[in-house]
């Protein structure tokens, strides 16, 4: 199945580690526009922008911080704190909107006991939801660790997350 | 042949290709498009070749994974180029069936044809199935038989012979002629005649003669995706038409502009960019023309404002992207203060298609003031959902009857949504219109990117208005107080609504509200975004008063209006919904009829979804 070529479900680089920093900041060096892209191969390589990477990155480029948190915070796509190991994302398009997708939704924040936006406590499950995947046609949809998933349902949607929970070995399962 | 120097080179080059995929006895597509691969097609592709391989036929079969087809709805798709033989919802389990029968064979494979949902009967071409028959697929066809990531099959369709004939035969201002008289508009939204936004850009100076071209591939209207199939499916035609773009302007810089949630387009692209290079169609001296012209692409952060041309070049630049007031047009002062020009990946695949066909071919498809096809992303509460490539002038009906197949379940039809958030709902009554940029918006919508959203009678329109202004208040950027604080109250009154609390004066404090953001916005998400409040209040007022003065949600969505019951004839007490209900409000003996409390339900439908027998209903 295809990966949506996500940060997801690979291993991160712990931020205390600011090597990668270094790289990714050297190769865009010079180059007009590019924050934005430097947030997102800080986003692929850490998981999310941390605090002290920001930091860092504003001294090394001579940003103020708040300037580089104005940036990172207009856009949706940038997380300021870390994931959990699996990543679902939930598709509220139009599309999927009329096709009940919030009952979806229901189902998965019931199941996981966490609203959108939100990472269980034991950093197993993160929960999203996003504009539109552009996958209109198999409404509703939602992609997990990079793979789409059509013509959802809230039994669907438990099923899945079952089937996570028992392959992964999750220790504190969800409320079922 | 590695750089291709001349276009006598390009054309050689050409039939040496032809000649190689002459030498194929079979040519065998597999849909690779993002709707299928949740369908696992990489499976049933790679199961293919695995047969063919083993059968050591890889010389005599050209397989490839191409983009979107446009059939979502049924894929994995395939496609068999010698007898035209369609297949769908294939699994790898079959894969090895349809090579003994219909690529050695000439046998069909009756049970994985397409079966028509009228009467049953099993259609073995593409062209016949009423899906694809109704359609003009100038830009669409071309994804069937190409594999994106391969340039020379893009080649030998006749790729670039639309951009070497504009830098060898003619001349900038020909090419600009060439695009007004074809009548060409911008198929991002707006419609802007594309010939004319050219000329501007083109005599606009330049402090330092440095000029730009964008295409703006951040599709962010919810329910629309053909710029990411078009991407995905023909990046080289993307890339084709820019570069005539800007030999016609006199850029040397262009830009791809590309939403991050796209990444296999992304792929595509960069791949494709890569090949040109190699190639010498794309870089210093394309062609051996003198032309120097190279695009560079930009993932964008997820902002439904960067789709606004103003907000677009902003993020570029590494911005917040929002939207500054016009004019200046970016057309004399755009990225980095320089002369640009901003299309849609859709209306640059036409450049190279339009040459190729001659203006006053072009022109002959379409209605007199829009010119050529649209494709449309026709999903939501219809049978047949995909893309649909189709002549401007098509009745809105035709599309979701003909080509639709109409309403799943035999439900009614309610309305269908265009334009995305700054477009409209659009009633029954009105769907025999033709489709055009002047006919949608006399109906108070709008053609916008092309999502086309049906809904059925288990819509509710109210829960549409606030979920299109819930979605705007979100992607609002807040630089102007209309559009930051006028959403929001719009959106507080339809929740009001929606939650039971509404009063008879909401609805003219609604179109007040309108009336002032509208006037009064900066840009174009703001000024258009009381359009879906607007249409549903105009043709589905009488929604809006079920919901005040009855407290009635006649769809039975909105959830503090309705109650669920369990029709006891139906229920046989198997307790799934008991199990399923978060907040214990279902009651009942094993094998006795359920029911629930309406004082503790909190109509999250779950029960419903679970039942076996359907035997929850709203009301």
């Amino acid at each position: 199945m295809e990966k949506e070529g996500c940060s997801c479900n690979r291993s991160f680089v712990p931020p205390e580690d600011l090597s990668p920093l270094e790289d990714i900041v050297e190769r865009y060096r010079g180059e007009r526009g590019a924050l934005i892209s430097v947030f997102h191969e800080i986003q692929q390589t850490y998981g999310y922008l941390d605090e002290g990477i920001m930091g860092e990155l504003a001294k090394k480029l001579g940003y103020q911080l708040s300037h580089l948190y104005g940036l990172a915070t207009f856009y949706t796509q940038f997380r300021l704190k870390p994931i959990g190991k699996h990543l679902i994302r939930i598709c509220h398009g139009t599309a999927c909107h009329v096709r009940n997708v919030r009952e979806v939704t229901e189902e998965a924040k019931r199941f996981l006991n966490i609203v959108p936006g939100e990472t269980t406590e034991d950093m197993y499950f993160t929960l999203e939801t996003v504009n539109c995947l552009g996958t209109c046609a198999i409404a509703p949809v939602l992609v997990v660790d990079g793979v789409y998933h059509g013509h959802m349902t809230p039994s669907k949607m438990k099923k899945l997350l079952e089937k996570m929970v028992k392959e992964g070995g999750r220790e504190a399962s969800g409320q079922d | 042949m590695a750089r291709i120097e001349t276009p006598a080179d390009l054309e050689q080059y050409r039939l040496q290709l032809r000649e190689k995929f002459g030498k194929y006895q079979y040519a065998v597509s597999v849909c690779g498009g993002t709707g299928c691969r949740a369908y696992d097609c990489i499976n049933v592709f790679e199961t293919l070749r695995e047969i063919i391989d083993k059968k050591d036929m890889s010389h005599t079969v050209n397989l490839r994974l191409t983009g979107c087809q446009g059939f979502c709805e049924m894929g994995p798709l395939m496609f068999i180029h010698k007898n035209g033989i369609f297949y769908v919802r294939i699994s790898p389990e079959a894969v090895e069936r349809i090579v003994e029968s219909s690529i050695l064979g000439d046998e069909v494979v009756e049970e994985l044809l397409y079966k028509s949902p009228a009467d049953g009967r099993r259609i073995v071409h593409q062209q016949e199935i009423p899906f694809y028959n109704k359609q003009r697929r100038f830009l669409l066809a071309m994804n069937r038989d190409i594999d994106p990531l391969n340039i020379d099959d893009y080649i030998a369709k006749g790729g670039y012979g639309s951009l070497a004939w504009a830098l060898f035969e003619s001349s900038s201002e020909e090419i600009i002629d060439i695009i007004e008289r074809a009548g060409l508009r911008g198929r991002g939204g707006a419609g802007f005649p594309t010939g004319r936004k050219w000329r501007i850009a083109r005599q606009a100076p330049s402090p330092d003669g440095i000029k730009y071209v964008i295409c703006n591939a951040d599709e962010g209207d919810p329910g629309a995706y053909m710029d990411r199939s078009l991407l995905e499916g023909n990046p080289h035609q993307v890339i084709e038409g820019m570069t005539i773009g800007a030999y016609a302007i006199g850029a040397s810089e262009g830009y791809v502009y590309v939403r991050h949630e796209y990444p296999l387009a992304v792929h595509h692209l960069l791949e494709a960019l890569d090949q040109a290079r190699e190639k010498g169609l794309l870089g210093k001296n394309i062609l051996g023309s003198g032309l120097d012209f190279d695009i560079k692409v930009s993932v964008g952060g997820g902002a439904f404002v960067c789709g606004e041309e103003t907000g677009l070049i902003a993020s570029i630049e590494g911005k917040r992207g929002m939207p500054r007031p016009r004019p200046p047009y970016p057309a004399n002062y755009g990225l980095w203060g320089r002369p640009t020009n901003i299309n849609n990946v859709e209306t640059w695949q036409n450049v190279p298609l339009i040459l190729q066909m001659g203006a006053d071919e072009y022109a002959k498809i379409g209605t007199e003031k829009s010119k050529g096809t649209k494709i449309f992303s026709l999903v939501g509460k219809i049978n047949n959902t995909g893309l649909v490539e189709v002549p401007m002038g098509i009745t809105l009906r035709e599309i979701v009857y003909e080509i639709g197949g109409g309403i799943p379940r035999g439900k009614a039809f309610k309305a269908v949504q265009t334009g995305g958030p700054s477009g409209g709902c659009i009633p029954a009554h009105l769907l025999d219109i033709p489709v055009d940029f002047e006919r949608l918006q006399e109906v108070g919508s709008m053609m916008g990117s092309g999502g086309m959203i049906v809904m059925d009678e288990n819509t509710c329109m109210v829960d549409i208005a606030r979920y299109f202004m819930e979605f705007l208040t979100h992607e609002s950027c807040g630089k102007c107080v209309p559009c930051r604080l006028g959403t929001k109250r719009m959106l507080e009154i339809l929740t009001k609504i929606c939650d039971g609390q509404g009063t008879n004066e909401n609805l003219e404090a609604l179109e007040s509200l309108a009336a002032d953001i509208k006037a009064s916005s900066l840009c174009a998400l703001g000024g258009t975004s009381p359009n879906p409040v607007l249409t549903t209040l105009r043709y589905f007022r009488d929604e809006y008063e079920e919901h005040i003065v009855n407290k009635r949600c006649p769809a039975g969505i909105c959830q503090a209006l309705i109650t669920l019951r369990i029709d006891p004839d139906t229920c046989t007490g198997c307790g799934a919904c008991l199990k399923i209900c978060p907040v214990e409000a279902i009651s009942g003996e094993k094998k006795q009829p359920h029911s629930i409390d309406p004082e503790v339900c909190i109509r999250c439908k779950l029960c419903i979804s679970r039942c076996p027998k359907e035997a929850i209903y709203t009301e």
